[in-house]
Parts: C-alpha cells; sequence; structure tokens
C-alpha cells in the first residue's frame, strides 16, 4: 500500500487495513527469513572452505615456518619467508599505484567528463571490460609490454607489482566511482554556491565523503590481487626462492604461487605446508583489511 | 551597473567583446588537475590497447591457420591432439565460460543482494561491523583454495555424499556452485555500500507515510541504490567470468558442450592458464590458441559489456 | 582534524618508507663478473635464472640448493612456466638454463633461438618414468604396451576392462591423465598410441597429478597415468601396474627406469645451458657441481638418476659447452 492509500483508509476508517497489514506482515517475514537464510548460508559455506585450510594448517605455523626458506632437500623444514616478503612488497606496489591512479580516474568520470562525449563513454565500457579479463591475459600484457617491450623491466618484483595493479585497477575505479556518486549534489552545490572551485569542492567536500566507499573498493581490489597466481608465473615469478627480494629490481616469489607450487607436488610432506602458507596468506589479508576498514569506519558518512 | 549591460548589449550586435582574463594560478592549477585527471582514465584505454596489441599479432597468425568459421562455429577443441582428431571449434570454451558463469551468478546475486539488504538495512551497527569485514576478507581467500575445496570436499562429500547426486570427479555443478561462493562477498559488499550511501532522509520519509521494513527495503532503498547494485552485479559478473585457478582445479579440463552440470567443463580462463604453462612448443599452431582464445574472451566480453551499460544508462535514468 | 591527518600524512610517509626498505634491503647486490674463474672454493656471487618444466623443476630446486650450501652469494631463481614457456623464454635471452622433459623442438624452437643468436647445450641431468597405476579395488597387475593401445586410442570402444582381456575385472573403465598442454601427455601418446595426441578423449584431465592420484583412488575402476614420483608417494592408495613391452612384465623402479628396461614409459630429462650464461662464473660452476652431485641432486629430489654412462656424456656437453666459451 501506498502512503497515500493508507492516509486514505485511515480516513475513511476503513476496516480492510488490518488484514492488509497482516498480509504485509507475512510477506515481511518471509523476506526476513529469506535473507536470514542467505546470509547463514553465505558464512556455511565460507565457514567451511575456511576450515578445510586452517584445520590442515594451523598446525604447520611457527616462527620457523615464517622465517625459513623452501627447501627441497629436507621439505620439513620449508617456510616461506621469501613468499611473504615478496607478497607483501607486491601488495605494497600495487597499492600506491592502485589508490591514486583509480581514485582519479573515478573523479574525473564523475565530476568532470560529459556522459554524452564519445571518448568518456568509451573508457567507460573499457573499464568495465578491464575488470572481466581473465588475469592470465593481464599476465600475458606484463610479460609483452613490461618484462620486455617498451619498458623492458625483466622479470622483477616491479614488473609483478605493476601486472597487478593493471588487474585490479578497474575495480577499484568501478566502486569509487559509485562513491563518488553517492555523495548528493546538494553538497556539491552548496559548496559551489559558497564560491569553491570545482577542485575545491573535490577535495574537501566529495572525496572525503567517499572515503568509505573507496577504502570497499581498494579492499577488494587488493584481495583479488593478494590471491593471483597465473599472471605472476605468466610474467616470470620464481618459485620456492632461498632469497628475498632486495630491491624492485629482483627476482621474486609470492604466496599464492608458493602455495600453488607445493599443492602441486608429489612429496605430500609439501601439501601439508601449503595450507599452512594460505592461513598466512589469510592473516596478512586481514592486517591489510584492518587499516582499510578502519579507515572506513572512521570517516563513514550516513547522508 | 551599467557597464555590464553595456557590454552585454554591444554582445548581442555581433561585436566581439574580449573579456581581459589573464588566467590566475587558480584557474592554471584547476586547468593543470583536469589534464592530470584525463591522463590517469585515459590509463584504462592504453590497457586496452595494450592487451589487444599483445594477442593480436598471434591471433591474427593463428587464423592464417585455422579459418575463422571453423574456429567460430566448430564444436570440438582437441588442438593438442593429433592431426587426424585436431579440431579448433571454440564454442565448447565459450559455452563452458558461459555456463559455469550462469551457475555462479545463480548463486551469488540472491545471495549476495539478501546479504547486502541485511547487512545495510535489518543488521544491527555491531553486527554490520563483524560482519562486513569477515565477508571482504573471504573475498581474499585464493581462488586455489575454493577449487580444492570443491574438489575435496563439496563434490564428494556435500554433492555426491549429501544430495546423492552422482557427479564426477572434476564436475562443472561443483566448480559453479563454488565460484558463486568466490563472487559472492564482491557484490554483497558493493551493493551493501551502495545501499547504505541512500540518504536516511528517503527512508524516514517512507517509515513516517506508514510504510513497512520491507517496503521500505525493497521499493525505496533498493531503486535508489539501483546503480551501485548494478556495479556490483557486473564486478561479479565479470569475476565469474574472468576466473581461472578454481576452474582449472576442480571443473576438468575437458571441453564439453554439453548441458549435465555433473561433467568436467573447461572454461577460456582456465584453457589459456593450462596451456600458457603447459609444455608446448612455442610457436606452434597450439600454442597460438592461448591467443586466439584470449582474443575471443576479450571480444565477447566486451559486447556483453556494451549491451550492459546500454540497459543500465536506461535505468539509471528511470530513478534519478 | 589537523592533527589527525597529520598523522594520516605521517603514516602514509612512514608506509612508503617501510616499501622502499623491506623491498630495498642492503644485502650483497649481486654483480656478475666477480671472482677468479676456475677455482671452485672462490667466493662466487651473481644470479641464475633456470626456468621451464615442472617435472624437472624439484631437481633443479635441489641443485640450486646443494649448490648455494657451497656459493651461498649466487642467488638462483627458480621457474615452472612449463618445457614450452621455459624455451620461448630460453631463446629470448631471459633466462641462463632452460629446464626440459623433452628434447627442444626442432621445428619450432629451434629457429627462434637461431634468429636471436643463442647458442646452446643439451645435457641430460635425470630420468623420468610413467607410471600407470588402477584403483587399489582393480587388480590388473600387468599389461602389454598392444594392451594400453587398445585401451587409449583415439576411436577405442573399450568400456570394460574386461574388453581387452577376459581375465581382467570385468569392471567399467573411468580414464584419468594430465591435460593436453601436458608433456607426460605428448610422450604417453607417442610411445604408446603411436602418435603424438593420439588418445581418446572421453577421460578425466587435470594439470595436477596429485588430483589424477585421488581421483584414480576415490573411483571404482580407475586407472590413470602420470609421473612415476606421485606414484611412489602413493603406494598405499594405488595399484601399480607393470608394462610389458614384449619381454615380459616390468615394474617402474629407479633401476628399470635408469637402464631402460622399463619401456617406452622411460625418458631423459634436460637442462639447457646457453653458451652466454655458461661463460659466467656461475652458471660454469653450477653446471658442473650438477654433473658432478646428479646422483645425491636426483636422489633428494626424488627423480631418477643418470646412469654413469650417461652421466658421461654429460658432463662431455658441459665441456664442449664451455670449452667454445
Amino acid at each position: 500500500m501506498t502512503g497515500a492509500q493508507i492516509a486514505a483508509a485511515a480516513q475513511r476508517q476503513d476496516t480492510v487495513i488490518p488484514r492488509r497489514r497482516g498480509r504485509e506482515a507475512a510477506a515481511g517475514r518471509l523476506f526476513t527469513g529469506l535473507m536470514y537464510g542467505a546470509v547463514g548460508l553465505a558464512f556455511l559455506g565460507l565457514g567451511a572452505i575456511v576450515r578445510d585450510f586452517a584445520s590442515d594448517g594451523v598446525p604447520v605455523l611457527s616462527w620457523d615456518f615464517l622465517t625459513s626458506f623452501p627447501s627441497r632437500i629436507i621439505p620439513a623444514s620449508s617456510g616461506i619467508e621469501s613468499a611473504i616478503v615478496g607478497t607483501v612488497c607486491l601488495m605494497l606496489i600495487c597499492a600506491v599505484l592502485v589508490v591514486p591512479l583509480g581514485v582519479m580516474t573515478a573523479v574525473y568520470l564523475e565530476e568532470y567528463a560529459d556522459p554524452n562525449r564519445w571518448f568518456n563513454r568509451l573508457i567507460e565500457v573499457n573499464i568495465q571490460n578491464l575488470a572481466g579479463v581473465p588475469s592470465v591475459v593481464y599476465g600475458i600484457l606484463g610479460l609483452a609490454f613490461i618484462v620486455r617491450g617498451p619498458l623492458s623491466l625483466g622479470p622483477v618484483l616491479l614488473a609483478g607489482g605493476i601486472t597487478l595493479a593493471l588487474l585490479v585497477l578497474p575495480v577499484v575505479i568501478i566502486v569509487a566511482r559509485e562513491a563518488i556518486r553517492a555523495v548528493p549534489p546538494s553538497i556539491r552545490e552548496g559548496s559551489l554556491a559558497l564560491g569553491a572551485t570545482q577542485w575545491q569542492t573535490i577535495w574537501r567536500q566529495v572525496l572525503p565523503g567517499s572515503i568509505a566507499g573507496i577504502a570497499t573498493g581498494v579492499i577488494l581490489a587488493l584481495s583479488r590481487a593478494i590471491g593471483e597466481t597465473a599472471p605472476l608465473l605468466v610474467v616470470g615469478a620464481g618459485v620456492s626462492l632461498r632469497f628475498n627480494p632486495d630491491s624492485l629490481t629482483s627476482s621474486f616469489t609470492a604466496l599464492p604461487i608458493q602455495i600453488f607450487s607445493w599443492t602441486q607436488d608429489a612429496d605430500q610432506e609439501f601439501v601439508t605446508r601449503a595450507a599452512g602458507a594460505i592461513c598466512v596468506l589469510m592473516i596478512i589479508l586481514l592486517l591489510m583489511n584492518s587499516v582499510a576498514i578502519w579507515l572506513r569506519t572512521r570517516y563513514e558518512q550516513k547522508w | 551597473m551599467a557597464e555590464p549591460r553595456f557590454a552585454a548589449a554591444h554582445g548581442a550586435r555581433g561585436v566581439r567583446i574580449e573579456l581581459n582574463r589573464t588566467p590566475s594560478a587558480r584557474s592554471r592549477f584547476e586547468s593543470a588537475i583536469k589534464v592530470a585527471l584525463m591522463a590517469a582514465a585515459a590509463l584504462s584505454v592504453i590497457t586496452t590497447v595494450l592487451i589487444v596489441g599483445s594477442l593480436l599479432f598471434e591471433t591474427i597468425e593463428f587464423f592464417g591457420e585455422v579459418p575463422v568459421g571453423d574456429f567460430l562455429f566448430g564444436t570440438e577443441w582437441t588442438p593438442q591432439f593429433s592431426q587426424a582428431q585436431q579440431s579448433f571449434g571454440v564454442l565448447p570454451l565459450v559455452w563452458g565460460t558461459i555456463y559455469l558463469s550462469l551457475i555462479a551468478l545463480v548463486v551469488a546475486i540472491p545471495l549476495g543482494l539478501l546479504s547486502a539488504v541485511y547487512l545495510s538495512e535489518y543488521a544491527p551497527s555491531r553486527v554490520r561491523k563483524v560482519v562486513k569485514p569477515v565477508l571482504e576478507l573471504l573475498a581474499g581467500v585464493p581462488t586455489i583454495v575454493f577449487g580444492y575445496f570443491a574438489l575435496t570436499f563439496f563434490s564428494p562429500e556435500v554433492l555426491n555424499g549429501v544430495f546423492g547426486i552422482g557427479v564426477g570427479v572434476f564436475n562443472g555443478l561443483g566448480a559453479g556452485l563454488i565460484m558463486g561462493l568466490l563472487v559472492l562477498p564482491t557484490i554483497a559488499s558493493v551493493g551493501e555500500d551502495a545501499m547504505s550511501a541512500v540518504p536516511a532522509s528517503l527512508r524516514e520519509g517512507a517509515f513516517g507515510l506508514g510504510a513497512s521494513k520491507l517496503q521500505v527495503s525493497l521499493r525505496i532503498v533498493f531503486p535508489a541504490a539501483l546503480s551501485g547494485i548494478v556495479a556490483a552485479l557486473i564486478l561479479g559478473a565479470s569475476r565469474a567470468v574472468g576466473e581461472t585457478v578454481l576452474v582449472l582445479v576442480a571443473g576438468g579440463q575437458t571441453p564439453n558442450l554439453g548441458l549435465d552440470p555433473t561433467e568436467s567443463f573447461q572454461t577460456m580462463a582456465a584453457y589459456i592458464a593450462a596451456q600458457a604453462r603447459g609444455d608446448i612448443p612455442a610457436g606452434s599452431i597450439e600454442y597460438l590458441t592461448i591467443f586466439a582464445v584470449g582474443f575471443t574472451l576479450f571480444v565477447m566480453t566486451l559486447a556483453l559489456n556494451f549491451v550492459s551499460i546500454r540497459l543500465v544508462r536506461k535505468y539509471r535514468q528511470v530513478y534519478e | 582534524m589537523r592533527i589527525e591527518r597529520l598523522l594520516l600524512v605521517l603514516a602514509m610517509v612512514a608506509s612508503l618508507a617501510f616499501v622502499a626498505a623491506a623491498c630495498g634491503d642492503d644485502e650483497e647486490e649481486g654483480n656478475g663478473a666477480a671472482a677468479a674463474s676456475g677455482e671452485t672454493p672462490e667466493e662466487l656471487s651473481g644470479t641464475i635464472r633456470i626456468d621451464g618444466s615442472s617435472t624437472v623443476y624439484p631437481f633443479a630446486q635441489a641443485a640450486a640448493e646443494l649448490f648455494n650450501e657451497e656459493q651461498p652469494g649466487v642467488r638462483i631463481t627458480v621457474g615452472q612456466s612449463g618445457t614450452g614457456g621455459g624455451f620461448e623464454k630460453f631463446c629470448a635471452g631471459e633466462t641462463d638454463i632452460s629446464d626440459a622433459s623433452r628434447p627442444i623442438d626442432e621445428e619450432e624452437e629451434v629457429p627462434v633461438c637461431e634468429k636471436n643468436a643463442v647458442e646452446f647445450g643439451e645435457v641430460q641431468v635425470a630420468n623420468d618414468g610413467i607410471a600407470i597405476a588402477t584403483n587399489k579395488g582393480l587388480a590388473i597387475e600387468c599389461m602389454t604396451t598392444d594392451q594400453l593401445a587398445q585401451l587409449w586410442e583415439p576411436e577405442s570402444k573399450v568400456a570394460r576392462y574386461s574388453d581387452i582381456d577376459p581375465s581382467f575385472p570385468d569392471v567399467p573403465v573411468a580414464l584419468f591423465g594430465p591435460g593436453t598442454d601436458s608433456g607426460t601427455f605428448e610422450f604417453f601418446t607417442e610411445e604408446i598410441t603411436g602418435e603424438e595426441g593420439a588418445q581418446r578423449t572421453d577421460y578425466e584431465a587435470s594439470e595436477d597429478d596429485n588430483q589424477l592420484v585421488t581421483g584414480v583412488a576415490g573411483t571404482e575402476g580407475g586407472l590413470g597415468y602420470f609421473g612415476l614420483s606421485y606414484y611412489e608417494a602413493n603406494t598405499d592408495k594405488l595399484n601399480e601396474v607393470q608394462v610389458d613391452s614384449g619381454d615380459g612384465c616390468v615394474a617402474p623402479t629407479t633401476e628399470t627406469v635408469q637402464d631402460g628396461s622399463y619401456a617406452p614409459l622411460s625418458r631423459p630429462l634436460f637442462m639447457y645451458p646457453s653458451k652466454e650464461a655458461i661463460a659466467k662464473p656461475q652458471v660454469k660452476a653450477f653446471m658442473d657441481f650438477v654433473i658432478a652431485n646428479q646422483q645425491a641432486i636426483a636422489e633428494a629430489a626424488q627423480i631418477v638418476p643418470l646412469t654413469s654412462e650417461q652421466a658421461g656424456k654429460a658432463g662431455s656437453a658441459v665441456k664442449s659447452l664451455e670449452g667454445g666459451a
């Protein structure tokens, strides 16, 4: 029933209302039930997955595990130090690239670009399309143009970081755009009316108001990047390195690569260690996310 | 003021009025900002150009040896098999991609959106503070974990054990459903963001008019947040279509044009990943298939996105 | 608010500094042409890039580790791009050594190397066998190569094992094997069905040999083929099928793979160093080390080592490549 109908019915003192409300309440209860069911199912499924790797992985965790290098000779002594350092460095490079570029692109598309001009529509379609390109194709791109080609960095840490950044950039852009779009026009108009320039309005009103949403985008982007294996392998990441990368132009490895390699190894000792590595990966992700979540809660805006 | 009117009157008679405008530092700054932002946005176009560039030459080389018709309309994908059996029909891979993504979305969209509505409209603030980060954390579980979960637990224990469906070791149903779980946090989180950004005044107004919570959620908040929800769905669908490792591990590596989800399937992305790490000689026709399939996937998603953006624009105008 | 913003900026600056520090440690920078040539006791430094087959990978990894015990200053990176991917990088001059589970392809890959002026040597470093295994409940002890061909050939109509031989159990066939991109697939088909890539298509394929093991062990009537090391790691779950190529049933063991009696499913594993790479002292030292210690390395990697005759040939291959440098 619309508000107007309710008002009219109230005026008529219509006794039909209680029955209608009953039906509404029933629909409401059904919906609530579905909703709780959905959330419950989602958590059940995801919980089962966590339990799966946690039960195998947690017993493997130890300080030695975190600070040794993978070993073929004594599998039981294998650790993931090189993989951890590689992953953390890759995430930092990726974040440093993706946050400014993503936000700048989103700001441009939302605040400056005229949606009726063809090249702006082109950019929009582009970004959406790039979000769906399989990660391994980004690996091929990275190999052709970053490792070789114009940038010719070689199969090094920086090349891996740039490839990952290109991979997740569309996610940040799409989510940041939504966050910026959610800022009500009245805020912008008020700011402009007070004499601020467009950039001042964006920098001081729009962006602070959309930090929460941008943070969500960055979280999702880094979550995707941290688990990527295929593009890094194509770019030329090493596997089971026995040294940490010592510069941006050093060979590298990463946790998902180590996990991938270990789960496919004939030696079952490595397979259980893979579960431990997965636990460590999740912990790193948790730490990363916590920072972004803190940002989000701190700057959350209810309009 | 007399002057401006005088000037305007002059302008009306077609005399060009030159306003004395030395660009102030601020307006120069503003222009510089705009250029910088445009450059950032242009990067996305550059990326697409690079992707096409890295795929195009080998794709052309491929089509030099395999007729386009055979590729696009053939129903057998057996490039590595011997000459007698070799066939380059890409349809089984295309179908595998679409089929598994559909299965995933059938799970992820309802569960994801319902979760988003719950988190945004119904959940107490304490619950939301915990549940949303946990969901996002699970978005970061490496896809290989999802793959092995599907392979070693979900298919044998749940699908076969609990439901008695009788799936094979590698099967499309298990891979698709678990892929749905993979995509769910994305849809839920972005959707929730969109819904909670809807101004409270809209909700309050509706409640004031006597609407029930259900009505407010579905008829007020949901449509107002539609743009963000659609973005969430698109991100989710894109993730599903591009997913590589999960299918590689749990879906099997058999191209399949059938409808039976208990059999194994192969998607385009999984095929590319397997081949890129394989033992085939670089430069051979089998190697070139990597690029041809990659290019096909790219074009396919481009077409789908084109259509979806058109649709979204139509709906968005209705609500804003 | 001011203070908060300041703190936020400081935090970002600090994390950037952290990136620079952590990802740019001041460890010994590798410099290429370091120590004097000839004597191994010299402290060597520099990098070695190895990439290629995932079958040879455990060997390369073990070799790198053992070599590092003598020469800790050398940084060795080993990749798993696959034999084909490895050669592609190798012929582009990006890697020093290419791991391969098959010889370099004369038609496709050698011309690319020649075009880029990459000269190389072919060094056999180990042996590998492909095991045929069945589900524990499926009691097949031995199969001839003809029977295997009958089972796996392209138009095979074999639906139950008893179709091949009445003495085999009357159980439906459930086949498992590597994906078509795998060198194991190419090798198996070439040896058994006679033509590379000629195989029936109704089998369960997987990237991961561990999953093939799981599949075979968990499916009634399961039969699969995969690398020997995967069988040996799972003997409790699988039943081994011996192969008879005309001289009686042979089981795949280190000895039978080495001396070639486990035919035709034994194959050599290679490392291809480039001439340019071997001119570098650390790479030369590494290859010499591999030849001298291949037995220990292979055992550590659970791979079948070379016979002394094969080792001798490998040694001369390395010497002749070095000699030209």
